[in-house]
């Protein structure tokens, strides 16, 4: 007989880290949004809705509120990118995944690999690297000018189109992963069968791969949504001033704009908003999971 | 008069694969290769050259930020790997209930969007008037580490079953030289790439070093983002190039460790 040290114990240690360092800190963000903000940065009492109003309405020189739609295009631009984020890179990443995962067993491993390298990069890296190609004097316009296609560069860097590319170069591994992961287990016998019965390759793929697939893209949905939503450094370095997501909004908030409850109010907000939506998604996969 | 059939084969899926995989490395490349430039421009070729790197290792605040990040992630890891090793164990033995709900909740620091993580920390930190420099980073980077530390070493225990503990405790083996002389040396490779995981997270961080840190904790990225920042030269180039470099090497180790593991 031997006594085993109980599940609660084991755990403990990082109970009280993530419990100290990571739930009390949110906690603390909740508690500022609800308070006026210092001239200098930081919060104050009163408690005020303030930070939570500034989303929606600015005041007027005698202090009433008039609507002003700034942050709500912001909000919504970010939730907009995000979920075309995870579109696209799940319409590029199918094809990839189910290439790996009909290869070979020997060497799907080393596919993988190839795939996932560049998510071991530094993400700053990665991102500075579109900033060599898509700025003014960058790759792309220089070759379009020496090839005389272009007389003037174009403007491929500050736009929603240069954050679009940025952030799916950036995500696009963690949508071929669960989308493999749901294909190696298709057998193949199941297309072989489809042959036989005179289905075409395309019918095939989109009558047996892609409702196989689906649960894979929705895994990875979970695992590009959120992280895209609040993403900094691609909306800062390649979007610049004109495609601000809510994560330029959070830090400005924090940094240059000394407005710590209005920050706090945003963050309140995108923390509950990809909370509810992970909860929903978890639900939903729940639910199909089980016939 | 079935003709052989490949039922994977797919006409231009390779074609299509392998432009996938230009889109993913082409950028990487032509980082690398401007990095050489031996001009002071970026955009004009100046021949071959590595002085630009020698200016990058030469220059001593990049030395410092270096070294800050290696202490932090240095640190981090090796505390959030000691803090995942128990807790992997605790919630693969625990009911599906409490296992669940400890789950969710060490998974939080992946959930949360990494800007608010940042924010709410630097709200803390502040209202407690926790100054302690390097140590602050040091804290903030343990708590998003833990759960990919976690990660390998989870799987591992699920996959291990609990029959060579079983037998040891059978032969009267005390608990402690259960978890030294079996469940510690199965869990090792686990162990292993969870610490290079975190190690790699760490080190990539930027948005929480930068908005948690101060002045005197600047680390790599940070310090590589004000240069990005301050205008787009050469060395900027040299010294990405070497973190790109460094990023593959830790991959490659990574990939060692996982595969021995996949052989045992």
């Amino acid at each position: 007989m031997t006594q085993r040290a109980s599940p609660l114990l084991l755990t403990s240690p990082a109970l009280a880290v993530i419990g100290v360092f990571m739930l009390v800190p949110l906690g603390y963000g909740l508690a500022y949004s609800l308070l006026t903000a210092s001239p200098y940065g930081g919060a104050e009492l009163p408690l005020s809705t303030e930070g939570y109003v500034q989303i929606l309405f600015q005041r007027d020189f005698d202090d009433s509120l008039y609507f002003s739609p700034t942050y709500l295009l912001i909000l919504l631009r970010s939730i907009v990118l995000a979920g075309l984020t995870s579109v696209i890179s799940a319409a590029l990443g199918l094809p990839v995944a189910w290439f790996i995962a009909s290869r070979p067993a020997r060497w799907q491993g080393a596919l993988l690999f190839v795939v996932t390298l560049p998510f071991w990069v530094n993400s700053l890296v990665r991102t500075y690297c579109w900033v060599l190609l898509l700025r003014d004097q960058g790759l792309i316009n220089m070759a379009l000018q020496g090839a005389g296609l272009t007389h003037e560069p174009l403007p491929l860097m500050y736009n929603d189109g240069a954050t679009l590319v940025g952030l799916v170069y950036n995500f696009l591994p963690f949508m071929v992963l669960p989308i493999y992961a749901a294909l190696e287990r298709l057998d193949p016998r199941l297309i072989e069968a489809a042959h036989d019965l005179y289905a075409t390759r395309r019918r095939a793929f989109l009558r047996i791969v892609l409702p196989l697939a689906v649960p894979g893209m929705r895994a990875g949905a979970l695992m590009v949504f959120a992280p895209a939503l609040g993403y900094f450094l691609v909306p800062d370095l390649l979007g610049g001033g004109r495609s601000l997501m809510i994560g330029n909004l959070i830090q400005s908030a924090f940094t240059s704009g000394r407005n710590w409850p209005f920050g706090a109010a945003l963050s309140t907000l995108v923390t509950a908003g990809v909370l509810v939506f992970l909860v929903i998604a978890a639900r939903r996969g729940r639910v199909e999971a089980t016939p | 008069m079935k003709r052989a059939y490949d039922p994977t084969h797919s006409p231009g899926l390779g074609a299509y694969v392998a432009l996938i995989i230009l889109f993913l490395y082409a950028p990487l490349a032509v980082l690398t290769v401007y990095s050489f430039n031996g001009g002071n421009l970026v955009t004009v070729w100046n021949g071959a050259s590595l002085r630009w790197f020698e200016a990058v290792i030469a220059n001593g605040d990049i030395q410092d930020a270096a070294l800050n990040s290696f202490i932090i992630a240095g640190s981090a890891t090796v505390l959030a790997t000691l803090i995942a090793i128990p807790a992997a164990l605790g919630l693969e033995r625990a009911s599906r209930r409490l296992g669940v709900a400890l789950g969710s909740l060490f998974a939080l620091p992946l959930l949360v969007p990494e800007i608010v993580t940042a924010v709410t920390t630097l709200v803390f930190f502040a209202s407690i008037k926790l100054r302690l420099g390097l140590a602050n980073l040091v804290i903030a980077h343990t708590v998003f580490c833990i759960p990919f530390a976690m990660m390998p070493i989870r799987a591992r225990v699920r996959g291990m079953g609990e029959t060579l503990e079983n037998a040891a405790r059978d032969l009267y083996a005390p608990p402690l030289a259960v978890f030294r002389r079996i469940t510690l040396p199965l869990l090792a490779p686990a162990i292993w790439s969870g610490a290079i995981l975190a190690f790699v997270v760490s080190l990539d961080d930027f948005v929480i070093s930068a908005l948690v840190g101060d002045a005197g904790t600047t680390t790599l990225p940070v310090y590589v983002y004000g240069m990005i920042r301050r205008g787009i030269t050469p060395e900027v180039n040299a010294a990405s190039t070497l973190m790109l470099v460094f990023s593959l090497i830790l991959a490659g180790l990574g990939r060692s460790l996982s595969r021995r593991r996949s052989r045992r």
